[in-house]
């Protein structure tokens, strides 16, 4: 059976049509030989299960960059196609029908974000370019599922055609004359939503809306997330998880070993979530109790922010402060998606053009980008000693992010191309849409921790039992006691964030370390080594060699910063 | 009427994306500097012939936005200066 494929410009809602087309089972792959990454799933069309595949966004079959490369090679002759068009930008989105049309192949038109034209105050005639065009042209509203099902249905009358040659400046003077007899526009005010698209990438208003959106976002995350946690999470775990993991405790109270693995140390008779070291104790606690309510929270924020369109503005307004570091504004993107996950930060650095970029992206992702389960627990423990201690870390964090990308950028050979991208224009949210793709996060999230939290617990474990865990306490004591000014015991806790820094800061709890400590604490385990996921995903972006070099200057330069901390505070 | 007397004549000035104005608009008459450039910009339909807007420009050699038809692009100080617009003011 032939595969179908969607093709079209980049930020046209071709993901939105796809997941409307197939449904759970989607794959995501890389496209061999390059970091380009594309998803398919599967549909049933008349009883038979059809591939489709969701290629990345093109304007051109005539590629002018790697991606564009990517989606070229992977059209072949026989691939059915459905060109997602956006509506309220016709003429640039015919290039590439037309071009789709010249390879012969099957070709079937979505005429998407047809709403958005309406409001526009354009009118298109979708009969005539299908009798122009000679393919099917079917209007939809993708991310409300309006006219998916008619596309479906005209899947089957989409009929190769003969393959013709056709220059670039012959292709436009077509186009041309589509444009005049089948598109109408007619002229409007501007609506709200246009004029905010202005404020929001001029110098002066755009900084105060760039203002607005960070504080709103982060304050917004902090009051969903501990809102959260103080109705939800601390009553669910006192009152019903807490009694049940009792019960569990009495009754293999006497399978020593099998009481050490689920539920670990009883703290004065009682389970203690943060001190007790079982897998369903603090395994289940630091992950879902403290760490969840933040990370559902955050991709909630991240999903709205991206849904709406504003972070393509936040990277104009950045780029002169990202070129300082070698990057250009477009690197503020995969840098906020490290504030949830250093992994997703790393592999959105693929957006950058230049080996250089990816390389400075991703240290300073992975040494000065705290992850949203770390930030919980820097909330959760410096929160209480005050707030000015909590926005220190972050402060220093930013000096540090910023000084070490402006050091590399100085040392290292290349320079760093300019910035050039397209802005998409506002959208009003769908909730639905937001809720679906935070669920895969959120779900990505658990299955990525829980394991590593549970690896970790055991680990901890194993090593006190063989009395590694002093050996190491007494090798790096001169580093960590002398240099850092931390007790010996926070050893152990810097060792296990090379697994999962929330459990790592969780252990320093009973040490009752002061503020000072603290922070220090919190800097040195967000700066001096990924966790192991990271560490992985490090290794496979940038190569073994790359990955020492940038591991040699997370530890170097968490030492140097800790200590200089030490002697401050 | 303008100011120094003249009825509705404007001048023509060729000039590139930076030295325009905020709001200014313009026929783009030359795309300067690589073919790669100059094919990269046609792929999204800014090309020779179209008009183009400025819409703003960010301080200190800041990217600039100009939006042509209904696509919005932002691009970098040193890129906006290989666009040549004629302007009429």
């Amino acid at each position: 059976m032939k595969r179908i494929l969607l093709m079209g410009d980049p930020n046209v809602g071709k993901s939105v049509v796809f997941s409307r087309l197939t449904g759970v089972h989607v794959v995501a792959s890389n496209y061999p030989g390059t970091t380009i990454e594309y998803t398919s799933g599967y549909m049933r069309l008349d009883g038979q299960k059809i591939e489709v595949v969701d290629v990345p966004g093109t304007y051109t079959l005539d590629p002018t960059n790697e991606a564009e490369k990517v989606a070229t090679d992977m059209l072949k002759p026989d691939d059915i196609v459905i060109n997602v068009v956006d509506s309220t930008n016709l003429e640039r989105n015919l290039n590439l029908t037309l071009q789709l049309l010249e390879r012969g192949n099957p070709v079937l038109v979505c005429l998407n974000m047809w709403d958005d034209a309406e409001h526009r105050g354009i009118t298109i005639d979708s009969g005539k370019l299908e009798q122009i065009i000679r393919a099917p042209v079917v209007p939809t509203v993708a991310v409300s599922g309006w006219g998916i099902k008619a596309l479906v249905s005209r899947i089957p009358d989409a009929r190769p055609s003969e393959p013709r040659i056709m220059n670039q400046e012959k292709r436009w003077q077509e186009i041309g004359s589509i444009i005049r007899s089948v598109q109408i526009t007619t002229r409007r005010h501007h609506t709200f939503l246009e004029k905010l698209e202005d404020a929001s990438i001029r110098p002066f208003s755009g900084a105060i809306i760039a203002a607005l959106v960070l504080a709103g976002a982060f304050t917004l995350v902090r009051l969903i997330g501990e809102a959260i946690i103080q109705y939800i999470m601390e009553p669910f775990f006192a009152r019903v998880y807490s009694p049940l993991i009792m019960k569990l405790s009495s009754v293999i109270a006497e399978k020593q070993f099998l009481h050490d693995v689920l539920i670990g140390r009883l703290i004065n008779g009682e389970v203690d979530f943060t001190q007790s070291f079982g897998f369903l104790s603090t395994g289940v606690f630091v992950p879902v109790g403290m760490v969840l309510p933040y990370v559902v929270t955050f991709y909630f924020v991240l999903g709205l922010l991206e849904d709406v369109g504003y972070l393509p503005r936040l990277a104009i307004f950045l780029d002169r402060i990202m070129h300082k570091m070698g990057l250009h504004g477009y690197a503020i993107i995969p840098t906020i998606l490290g504030l949830g996950c250093n992994v997703p930060g790393i592999l959105a650095t693929r957006i950058l053009e230049e080996k250089r970029q990816r390389f400075i992206a991703a240290t300073i992702i992975s040494i000065g980008v705290p992850c949203a389960a770390l930030q919980a627990m820097i909330w959760g423990m410096l929160g209480p000693h005050g707030w000015e201690y909590v926005l220190l870390v972050y402060g220093i964090l930013l000096v540090v992010w910023f000084l070490i990308g402006f050091g590399l950028n100085k040392m290292m050979r290349g320079f760093s191309p300019e910035l050039f991208i397209e802005i998409p224009r506002y959208h009003v949210p769908k909730l639905p849409i937001v809720l679906k793709k935070l669920g895969m996060r959120v779900l990505g999230f658990l299955k990525e921790a829980l394991p590593v939290v549970f690896v970790g617990i055991l680990f901890v474990n194993i090593l006190y039992t063989l009395g590694v865990m002093d050996a190491i306490a007494r090798f790096t004591a001169p580093v960590v006691v002398k240099l850092l000014g931390l007790p010996e015991e926070a050893v152990t806790a810097l060792v296990i964030g090379f697994l999962r820094k929330d459990v790592a800061l969780g252990m320093l709890a009973p040490l009752s370390l002061d503020p000072g400590q603290l922070v220090v604490a919190s800097v040195v385990l967000a700066m001096f080594f990924p966790c192991i996921a990271s560490f992985i995903v490090l290794m496979r972006e940038l190569g073994f060699l790359q990955m020492i070099k940038a591991t040699l200057l997370m530890v170097v330069s968490a030492i140097v910063v800790g200590s200089l901390l030490n002697l401050a505070l | 009427m303008k100011a120094d007397g003249r009825l509705g004549v404007r001048d023509v000035f060729i000039l590139s994306l930076n030295d325009m104005k905020r709001g200014e608009s313009g026929v783009i008459k030359e795309i300067l500097g690589g073919h790669g450039f100059a094919r990269r910009l046609e792929s999204m339909n800014i090309r020779v012939g179209k008009n183009i807007t400025k819409v703003s420009a960010m301080f200190r050699r800041g990217p600039v936005t100009v939006q042509a038809d209904h696509t919005r692009l932002a691009l970098g100080f040193g890129m906006a200066g290989r666009i040549i617009v004629e302007v009429k003011r």
